[in-house]
């Protein structure tokens, strides 16, 4: 493992495994985690080397759990990390709050990665910069994969000093770039602490009032520092009456235009964002007739500069949102644009012609899909089958959102996690309207349990499929508490869920395999006519998982073909199904044996019963 | 040293993209360059398009390709290459190394768009580039080993052999031995080599 690799030596890390490194070189002995792109691979690396580097590591069952595990390690004087994307922040905030209040004894970092333009979100673009100031927690923003490592081990020492968890900041690009990163020492950390009873963690009122004071004031020594920390510097000193403050990933755009334009401006690069360092952005702001920050998303250090500005240097120009998008991710044309636009300076290159060029070209898109073989499309196209014209399909957090896409369309709408089975509760209460809940097994146990008991308790009798393919497929393939198996690899109770769904008193709950269509339809029919809440877990092991497994133990996958003399060319298996194996051409289907993963639904849907096995 | 060199690979979500960058990044690193790339995980990777950017020269800040100023794209499915021509241009002489092995979406094969040919989507990729390499590569990886999947391997010798990368060799074979998994390593290395014999 790269990560585990001696000190001095150079590596190249994603920007996720660069923190884990920072986190080891730190001395961390507790890592949870939910996962969630662009954070998974921070979990996923602790998970590969958690037992070698003599550690504990666990994928918790939410956000929320992740950050309360962590904080009651750091609370018991264990260094901790818990990480998840900016969505997970939200489920985790309310614990995070008062963690600020009781401050942590031994070190404790907040990885939260962000996603602008929404790679791999589905929700919104959020900036949970934002967090750092509700919350009153420090905040530092990496924007490479060496200052991945560097600040996550600076962040350990700071947080350990001061008392108070440290948010580090990335986004997708930070997360998920590559770079050279020189190592340092790992050193074994503590990973067993002791809790001793403290009146600061009681957070109770009056006393509550007292650590909002204290709060403030280790905030304020923070200023200061982040004035004097390293991680805030100047590049390009000279006289020039333009300068550029810039956070993030957009750093490393803003050193490539400047270089790309032959301009020369003075930068100041802030990491430690939260505090910002006042003192550093005056000096920095006082001689200059106009400043551009760039920060992708909200215009929070320009509003902040703006702020400061009007002490020092009241007539300064301060530029920001309206030359830079508030929306999507920035990239090195955008900040050339802006550039060229304030100063006149242009590229040798004309980008605009350029793009002119490419628009003219008409490019089919390609939609991500769900795969060959996977049970999710089984369990919708049975659903569509079974509930007829005008049916709303609650959506989820998971592969099967895959399912907005056409022909199935069976994701009506998407929120959040677990929140398909409250958004359908509310139509049904206002509506006389058909539905089916869907949510996957993951996002059952992260937040789809008090959903599911609310529907029992203020009878909204709808109809829950639970797409149970017995894993966290979407970020990677990770366990969860219905899969038997621990972060750590090992063995441990798997909770069923039709046993869960039995327990709140519901009493139409049935395992269904989603390969057997006809039993499928049969029970959504069946469930859909009942009068009070029901259940189906549609159970399959995820189709990547059971073929990598199928391999590994040599067992021959059998594959399918279409007998083209029984074809009646319906087209079924292709529109209406849309598996991707499935093609056609010259007006014939066919299979492609290259993908297809044998899972025989199709032979099920077949009017003409034309796809038979293929003898070899 | 270069100071930069700018490659964009790009395919379908399980061509192996990932594995072409990190072999060719590992390459560039023990070749004793500055290296940045940038990749996509999660959603996109389900049948959708992934882009990889692999940069590397003395001293690389942006893990992305400015517009116009890739050197070399590689492309393991030819849609995917010309979704990407904008990283090309006539000016920077990029080059671009394409697969013939289409893989169809859901856009062409169930909504009826329609598929440029390979001959139409050359033409288009010359106004954005010196010139464009059609490689028969899946098939011959295919005739080789019976499956399409070290394709990208496949290619990578072509372009080291033809020098389209400026990485030596042996490093590209050491890199190949550190990224993909070991029982796979000598079959690789094969295919690595049928490609640098291609004329």
């Amino acid at each position: 493992m790269k990560v585990l690799e001696k000190s001095g030596k150079k590596v190249l890390l994603l920007g996720n495994e660069a923190i884990v490194r920072g986190a080891l070189e730190a001395g961390v002995g507790f890592a949870s985690t939910y996962p969630g792109t662009p954070s998974s691979e921070i979990g996923d690396t602790f998970s590969k080397i958690a037992k070698k580097a003599g550690i504990y590591f666990e994928y918790s069952s939410n956000e929320k759990v992740a950050l309360e595990a962590a904080g009651g390690a750091a609370l018991s004087g264990v260094r901790s990390i818990v990480s998840f994307k900016h969505f997970g922040l939200n489920v985790a905030s309310e614990s995070v709050f008062p963690l600020a209040y009781t401050g942590v004894k031994a070190g404790m970092v907040i990885v939260v990665a962000d996603d602008p333009s929404c790679h791999s979100s589905g929700q919104s673009e959020e900036d949970t910069r934002l967090f750092a100031r509700i919350a009153h927690l420090p905040m530092l923003e990496p924007s490479d994969a060496q200052e991945c490592k560097d600040f996550t081990k600076n962040a350990f020492k700071l947080s350990e000093k001061f008392g108070i968890p440290f948010f580090i900041r990335t986004t997708t690009r930070v997360s998920h770039m590559k770079g050279v990163v020189k190592l340092g020492k790992i050193i074994k950390g503590k990973i067993k602490g002791k809790f001793i009873k403290d009146i600061k963690f009681k957070n109770f009122p009056p006393y509550i009032m007292k650590t909002h004071e204290e709060l403030h004031n280790k905030l304020e020594k923070l200023k200061r520092l982040s004035d004097k920390s390293g991680m805030n510097y100047f590049v390009n000193e000279n006289k020039s009456k333009m300068g550029i403050i810039v956070s993030g990933v957009s750093f490393n755009y803003v050193i490539e235009a400047l270089d790309d334009l032959k301009l020369k401006l003075p930068i100041l690069k802030l990491s430690f964002t939260y505090p910002l360092p006042e003192n550093k952005i005056k000096n920095f702001i006082k001689k200059l007739k106009a400043v551009l920050v760039v920060e992708e998303l909200e215009p929070i250090v320009e509003n902040e500069v703006k702020i400061i500005a009007k002490d020092v240097n009241p007539k300064l120009k301060v530029l920001g949102k309206g030359y830079l998008p508030h929306a999507g991710e920035y990239d090195e044309e955008i900040i050339v644009n802006a550039l060229s636009k304030i100063t006149g300076k242009k590229l040798a290159v004309n980008l605009l012609s350029h793009k002119k060029k490419y628009q003219r070209i008409k490019i089919p898109k390609r939609f991500p899909l769900m795969c060959p073989g996977c049970p999710h499309r089984a369990t919708f196209y049975a659903a569509k089958v079974a509930s007829g014209k005008d049916t709303i399909f609650g959506g989820d957090v998971g592969c099967y959102i895959l399912g907005i896409f056409p022909p199935l369309e069976t994701q009506d709408f998407m929120f959040s996690m677990g929140a398909s089975e409250g958004i359908i509760h509310g139509i049904r209460k206002v509506t006389n309207q058909k539905t089916i809940t869907f949510l996957g097994d993951s996002t059952f146990f992260h937040a789809g349990m008090p959903g599911m008991a609310n529907a029992v308790f203020n009878k909204s009798k709808q109809l829950i499929i639970v797409l149970d393919n017995r894993i966290t497929a979407m970020t990677g393939h990770q366990p969860n508490p219905g899969v038997g198996i621990t972060g750590m690899g090992e063995e441990t109770k798997a909770i069923p869920i039709e046993d869960i769904a039995k327990s709140f008193g519901i009493k139409n709950v049935k395992v269904v395999d989603p390969f057997n269509l006809k039993e499928m339809i049969k029970t959504i029919k069946e469930f859909l006519k009942k009068d009070e809440t029901s259940v189906i877990v549609a159970k399959r092991e995820c189709q990547l998982l059971a073929t990598r497994k199928k391999k590994k133990k040599g067992i021959k996958i059998v594959k399918f073909e279409i007998d083209q003399e029984k074809c009646t060319k319906c087209g079924i298996c292709l529109n209406e199904f849309a598996c991707p194996a499935i093609y056609k051409e010259k007006g014939k289907f066919y299979i492609n044996k290259n993908i297809c993963t044998g899972c025989a639904v199709c032979t099920q849907l077949c009017p003409a019963k034309a796809i038979k096995p293929v003898v070899e | 040293m270069i100071k930069e060199f700018n490659i964009v690979a790009t395919g379908v979500g399980g061509q192996g993209i990932l594995t072409l960058s990190n072999v060719i990044a590992e390459a560039a690193l023990k070749q004793g360059y500055d290296v940045k790339t940038s990749e996509l995980h999660g959603l996109a990777q389900r049948g959708g398009s992934i882009p990889c950017h692999i940069r590397f020269g003395k001293k690389i800040y942006s893990p992305l390709v400015l517009e116009g100023e890739a050197n070399l794209i590689i492309g393991l499915e030819p849609l995917e290459a010309l979704r990407c021509c904008y990283y090309g241009s006539k000016k920077y002489g990029t080059i671009f190394l394409i697969d013939t092995h289409k893989i169809m979406p859901i856009s062409v094969s169930v909504l009826g768009e329609k598929y440029p040919s390979i001959n139409r989507i050359t033409k288009l990729l010359k106004q954005f580039s010196k010139k464009v390499i059609i490689l028969n590569a899946s098939e011959k990886v295919k005739e080789k080993t019976g499956d399409v999947i070290a394709t990208n391997i496949y290619m990578l010798g072509y372009a080291i052999s033809k020098k389209l990368i400026p990485i030596k060799k042996e490093f590209v074979l050491e890199a190949i031995r550190k990224v993909i998994p070991k029982r796979y390593v000598e079959m690789n290395e094969e295919i690595f080599k049928l490609g640098m014999k291609v004329r």
